[in-house]
């Protein structure tokens, strides 16, 4: 109830002359911590998506070499794609392993691209991060805003590496987006094999591509 | 509440479809699927509208649009915050109820979040989870889509305590009310929908994975 009588107080205070936020800057970290990253990351890319009028008109080339270009290189696409097969990851041989990462890729691209340019127009909260030192996994938790509802969750969890830290799956509203595909992957391997599971994914990129010049 | 549920198992044994499925909580995915078909069919009609007025309504008045019926909708989400023990977020929504309908003239601008008080997400499914009430089997209605049989239970008791539908007086008003509100939500779905797409193999599964997926993180909060 405390925090309820500070939120009721808390416009009040709003009124006082707000401290110059350059904390923030004054702290230089040898390796940037995964909450800023998610930050830094969404914030450079939704500045571009909402300023680029190539973008917004529909050019759906451009915003998936965006993408490409800012934000897969913080992902961990062979983490991804082992969590999404499930069990049956360990069967694969590596030049299957290797392909099914590419084409999960593909298609994680167009869905991250077909999200961004869904939501730009929503502002996104951040939310503080409890990280201890020796931590190795993490939940970054961040929340996109809509008027008249209660925030969608949007949560990255990430691993850290020798070259910082990846994300590994992301969850919108509690539901994981790497576990969302692993019920389709795991019926069609049961079904075809990998095999099949690798054309599955090969024959989707190219309708989404086909349908989303 | 039990005769509710023969109702329900009566409309699934007339439609001949018993235990059809193969995912442990979609026993009637036959009939699921059928109603499933029916309900894209409605909505290629209801979609082409939502799309005109999303292109037609600038975004502030949809931001009014949203915040007035979200206003409306706390005092319900008040009530199941209380309900599920959860007092002061109880006590929140009550407060926000208060601040949107003064300073946010009647609930068009949402101060209360600006505030801090939080906006939360309530009904009474989510109620009855919170209970400790089974889910029970997959459902796929038409025209409301997706529930849970315990949720189709909570939605019915969700439409009978709805504000909007209980100004008697003035049907115009309340008809509009209802259409406009049926529009935004349907217009709100256009952004998902984009995703849906690259994210599904067969939609029906998809749309089954997120509504339980989404639903039992809902009752945990973790939405």
């Amino acid at each position: 109830m405390k925090s309820l009588c500070i939120k009721l107080l808390l416009p009040f205070f709003m009124l006082l002359p707000s401290v110059p936020a350059f904390a923030d800057d004054l702290l230089v970290f040898a390796k940037e911590s995964p909450d800023a990253l998610v930050k830094r990351v969404t914030d450079e890319v939704l500045e571009i998506v909402r300023q680029d009028k190539e973008i917004q008109s529909g050019n759906t080339k451009k915003i998936l070499e965006l993408v490409e270009a800012k934000v897969f290189p913080h992902f961990d696409f062979d983490h991804m794609t082992a969590l999404a097969v499930g069990r049956d990851w360990s069967r694969a041989t590596p030049e299957q392993k290797k392909r099914l990462a590419d084409e999960f890729h593909i298609l994680l691209v167009r869905t991250y691209s077909n999200a961004l340019t869904a939501y730009r127009d929503q502002g996104i909260r951040y939310r503080a991060l409890k990280l201890a030192p020796e931590d190795t996994e993490t939940l970054v938790r961040t929340e996109i805003l809509q008027p008249g509802s209660k925030p969608i969750a949007l949560n990255y969890s990430l691993e850290k590496h020798d070259d910082g830290w990846k994300v590994f799956d992301v969850a919108v509203a509690g539901v994981s987006l790497v576990g969302n595909y692993r019920d389709a992957f795991s019926t069609e391997v049961r079904a075809n094999g990998i095999d099949g599971l690798l054309k599955m994914l090969v024959d989707k990129n190219k309708q989404l591509e086909a349908s989303q010049k | 509440m039990k005769r509710f549920f023969c109702v329900i198992c009566v409309a699934l044994g007339l439609s001949g479809c018993a235990a059809t499925g193969t995912h442990p909580d979609d026993p009637y995915e036959g009939f699921n699927r059928a109603m499933f078909s029916i309900n894209e069919g409605l909505d290629t009609v209801v979609k082409p509208v939502a799309e005109g007025y999303e292109t037609l309504t600038p975004l502030p008045i949809r931001v009014v649009i949203g915040n007035f019926f979200g206003n409306i909708g706390d005092v319900w989400i008040s009530v199941n915050n209380f309900l599920q023990g959860k007092v002061e977020a109880g006590f929140s929504d009550i407060g926000r109820v208060l601040v949107n309908s003064t300073f946010g003239f009647c609930g068009i601008f949402d101060f209360a979040s600006e505030m801090g008080l939080e906006k939360h997400s309530e009904d009474f499914g989510q109620t009855l989870g919170v209970w400790g009430v089974d889910s029970g089997p997959y459902l796929f209605w038409p025209v409301i889509g997706p529930r849970t049989a315990r949720d189709t239970f909570g939605w019915g008791v969700d439409f009978a305590v709805d504000p909007v539908r209980r100004i008697r007086h003035d049907n115009a008003t309340r008809n509009t009310l209802i259409g406009v509100r049926t529009l935004e939500g349907r217009a709100r779905l256009l952004q998902a929908e984009k995703v849906l797409d690259s994210a599904s193999f067969d939609k029906y599964n998809t749309i089954r994975n997120l509504y339980l997926n989404g639903r039992a993180a809902a009752i945990k909060d973790e939405d």
